[in-house]
């Protein structure tokens, strides 16, 4: 691709970049808003900081290739939740050509858009989903608009289907047409199609990856080679709250394979001619970490206690603390989640390239404009001099919203003046992860004599969710209060209630805690919903009506509503063990997509076993219901697995385990056997998917294991 | 130390120090990275390959050990051009999310097959034990049954 250098040489006015490597032209755009792509386009800028502008070239979306092929430069990176293929389906309808005629690719920030913050909070699809077809209309107007100067004809008599324009008895394909322009002229935004007329939007389609990930092709960060490349380690800390005192490198200096030592203020690495080299060399280092204070798990418990630090209100309704002081009957529970671990697959790292041009970087990260700017600042180049190639990522769920170590082969790369790619090993991931927060909640609540909640109170004790990630700029805070990614799902959706209030307790835990899959959604659900569950009980009500009779009547409670009452009956939900089989119900509303779960729970082998779960989702237009269905089934399963399993433990200033198995998560045994999807759709436009399934899995578990056994389990994991 | 096996039906020989694991020398020196590092520990499955026809964890599987056998990573589990029954339910049942620990899962589902060719749940329980966090467990299990059947067909 060409050098960022070269381009601040192009002609404004133009918009054709010849491209080096004879893949036809590059068709480009920023997208601010409707009326704002034009003036966006025609002026070729550099000046503003756009979203989905990369502000050092023009920003790309599409390439024509000669051979009519469209390639679609995702802003968005794609781990795993299958939005390459949602954009693929969304792009095809307005562009006018077959789906099996568009590639998706990483933008890369060397030539295109890439998002300016990151890709996660399930926004991909529904954030794209108007700009990206404002612009596959705009590219497909503008080749009109080309093909009416050849015709000699208007714009408005040339035709677009399946890749070609025609005239009459004329036409000729998209990249024929490309070869051939100089100039081009962009229009006002078109109207866009019917939603109703669309072939693709709505239908099941296979993922467009699928054949790569079946047949193994290199197409994660940890698969990124360069030429002459070393292999780097990392020392990194195994205690908690570890400060760098030096170290002795006197035995590494030495061993087989080690190339060079790269003593840094902040880290110390070896880079060898092969990883074991390096590996060994590592181990060999010996570093004085300084530690104040040798953390417990008991500690930390006791920091998250609900009423420590300053209390923010995140929801207020009525008059809810005067109601519970005035109460002589208040119910309380309180509900416990540990700390969890992403134990995403494959390990964080970085293959760099660095030399007195500049830097390139390939890597899986879900923050790539954010991690271009760090690298940029500890190399003291400009940021535009620093390319990251985002390949496919062996997981994100968070754990790559802040991406350093291409800081750490970055300097490497400079030191030995040969491209270094180094990986974290999966000790390393367990004890420097960015954890899920550990949480605390008290529920409060009053009921009324006719059995209707009439108060209800939720605090929420939490480490930092947001407040630890890249994303949000320590100055922030202080405006900010309350760490929304930690209530992430800690509001009360039933407003019917006249009184409710939420309130949440901020807590700097001593190790990094930030954003893990749905953030506070999974911890924050499983209290709420099996405390509203317990009222249930108490006043002797059916759970589901119970649910109902709270719910307002609003565009949201309609929603709401309706998730609840079809998973019942899908499920056939009912409040008896029959067959030694319960069953648990819960529901939850995360960014405007509400879902209800029920699960099946029996004890098998002595060990209590999910046997099903019934999911209804409504995320408003399923752009794909197969991935819907898909992105569901896995949340349900990896949030099966937090809940029920998965525990970091503070033993001794270390957090362990730091392998799997002994960090115990769900296999193919614990996997449910059945589980039954059903999407509705009561809105017009994409919501998020990704994470909001993942919300009532754990509260639906646990008020079927109340129902099987007795006992009421308010602490995450709920099985010993 | 010298070794020579069989990879993806292929004399290949290397030189490397002896206890270097399998899945480096078949990821860095072999330069096929289908087979996929998790955990270096034997504790995920990522790096699922067969030896001899068994499913063997490559990251805990010593060079010297691989001297004279016959080793069988992703990139050679299909033939003639048509996928391996494993992959292909894998693709009809569209299973992988991000894909990482897939070629693992196949590599021990393709083992288990050909010894086991109509597991029933309970043997897929037993003998499928990788990890994948992207939890695609269910569809897995469906395309497991699946790639049975057509093995079958294909007798």
């Amino acid at each position: 691709m060409n050098n960022s250098k070269n381009k601040k040489g192009v002609t404004r006015r133009k918009f054709l970049i010849g491209s080096s490597i004879g893949v036809g032209v590059l068709l480009g755009a920023g997208y601010l808003s409707r009326n704002l792509i034009r003036r966006y386009i025609a002026s070729m800028v550099n000046e503003a900081d756009m979203p989905y502008n990369n502000n050092v070239g023009p920003s790309v979306w599409f390439e024509i290739t000669a051979d009519n092929k469209i390639i679609l430069h995702s802003p968005k990176v794609e781990m795993g939740q299958g939005t390459f293929t949602g954009l693929a389906q969304i792009a095809a309808e307005e562009l006018e050509v077959d789906l099996s005629n568009i590639n998706v690719v990483h933008a890369s920030t060397a030539t295109s858009n890439i998002d300016p913050f990151a890709t996660g909070g399930s926004t991909s699809i529904s954030g794209l989903w108007q700009p990206l077809r404002e612009l596959a209309a705009t590219m497909r107007e503008m080749l009109k608009i080309q093909a009416a100067q050849i015709w000699d004809t208007e714009r408005s008599s040339i035709s677009a289907a399946d890749g070609q324009l025609s005239f009459g008895s004329k036409s000729m394909s998209y990249g024929e047409l490309v070869a051939q322009v100089k100039e081009w002229e962009v229009p006002d935004t078109p109207p866009l199609k019917d939603v109703s007329s669309y072939k693709y939007v709505g239908k099941p389609i296979p993922r467009i990856d699928l054949m790569d990930k079946v047949i193994g092709a290199p197409i994660f960060g940890m698969d990124a080679t360069m030429p002459d490349m070393l292999y780097g380690a990392v020392v990194r800390p195994d205690r908690i709250g570890a400060t760098f005192g030096g170290a002795d490198v006197s035995a590494a200096r030495d061993m087989p394979g080690v190339v060079k030592i790269v003593e840094e203020e902040d880290f110390i690495g070896v880079v060898a001619t092969s990883r074991m080299a390096a590996e060994e060399a590592k181990n060999a280092i010996k570093v004085d970490w300084k530690t104040d204070k040798n953390w417990t798990s008991a500690e930390i418990v006791e920091m998250l206690e609900v009423g420590q630090g300053n209390p923010i209100v995140i929801q207020k309704q009525g008059d809810p603390a005067d109601h519970i002081e005035d109460s002589q009957q208040v119910i309380t529970a309180e509900y416990r989640s540990p700390i969890g671990a992403h134990a995403q697959i494959e390990p964080n790292g970085s293959v760099s390239s660095v030399t007195d041009e500049g830097a390139t970087i390939k890597m899986s990260t879900q923050v790539v404009k954010i991690t271009r700017k760090e690298v940029a600042k500890r190399l003291g180049m400009d940021e535009e001099d620093v390319v990251i190639e985002p390949t496919y990522l062996g997981g994100g769920f968070g754990r790559r919203l802040h991406t350093p170590n291409a800081i750490q082969t970055a300097v490497m790369s400079k030191a030995v003046g040969k491209p270094v790619a180094s990986f974290y090993t999966r000790k390393e991931e367990f004890q420097n992860d960015t954890f899920r927060p550990p949480t605390h909640h008290v529920l409060k609540a009053v009921m009324t004599e006719d059995g209707k909640i009439d108060t209800i109170e939720h605090n929420v004790s939490s480490g930092d969710v947001m407040f630890g990630s890249a994303l949000v700029p320590g100055f922030v805070q202080p405006v900010v209060g309350a760490d929304v990614g930690a209530w992430r799902g800690g509001m009360i959706q039933y407003e019917a209630i006249p009184n409710f209030h939420a309130i949440s307790w901020r807590v700097k835990l001593p190790f990094a805690t930030s954003w893990w899959r749905s953030l506070g959604l999974l911890a924050n659900t499983f209290a709420i919903e099996c405390f509203l569950d317990e009222l249930a009980v108490q006043t002797k009500q059916d759970p589901v009506q119970f649910r109902l009779d709270h719910i307002q009547d609003d565009d949201r409670g309609y929603r709401l509503k309706e998730v609840i009452k079809a998973a019942a009956k899908r499920a056939g939900y009912r409040d008896e063990v029959v067959d030694g089989v319960a069953m648990g119900f819960a529901a939850s509303t995360d960014a405007n997509t509400p879902v209800a779960q029920v699960a099946a729970v029996a004890i098998v082998d002595d060990e209590i076993k999910v046997l099903k779960v019934t999911c209804v989702i409504d995320p408003g237009l399923a752009v794909n219901p197969d991935q819907v269905r898909a992105q569901c089934e896995g949340s349900i399963i990896m949030g099966m697995s937090a809940a029920m399993y998965e525990k970091m433990e503070v033993v001794d200033g270390q957090l362990y385990p730091v392998i799997y198995g002994p960090y115990r998560m769900a296999l193919m045994k614990d996997a449910p056997k059945k589980i039954d999807v059903e999407i509705l759709q009561n809105a017009e436009t994409p919501g998020a998917v990704g994470e909001p399934p993942l919300g009532p899995i754990g509260a639906a578990i646990a008020n079927a294991i109340f129902r099987l056994t007795g006992e009421r389990r308010r602490e995450m994991p709920l099985v010993k | 130390m010298n070794i020579s096996f069989t990879i993806n039906g292929q004399p290949a020989q290397v030189d490397v120090p002896e206890d270097t694991p399998m899945l480096w020398v078949i990821r860095d020196v072999l330069n096929l990275q289908g087979t996929k590092f998790g955990c270096g520990k034997a504790a995920c499955g990522a790096c699922t390959i067969h030896v001899d026809g068994d499913a063997v964890r490559s990251c805990a599987f010593s060079a010297k050990f691989a001297d004279g056998k016959d080793i069988t990573t992703i990139e050679g589990l299909s033939s003639d051009g048509k996928l391996h029954p494993v992959q292909q339910a894998w693709v009809d049942e569209v299973v992988p999310q991000c894909g990482y620990c897939q070629p693992g899962f196949i590599m021990a589902t393709a083992a288990m097959l050909d010894k086991i060719p109509n597991p029933t749940d309970e043997d897929i329980d037993d003998n499928i034990v990788n990890v994948c966090r992207c939890a695609t467990y269910y569809r897995m299990r469906k395309a497991i049954h699946k790639a049975a059947e057509i093995s079958n067909e294909n007798i």
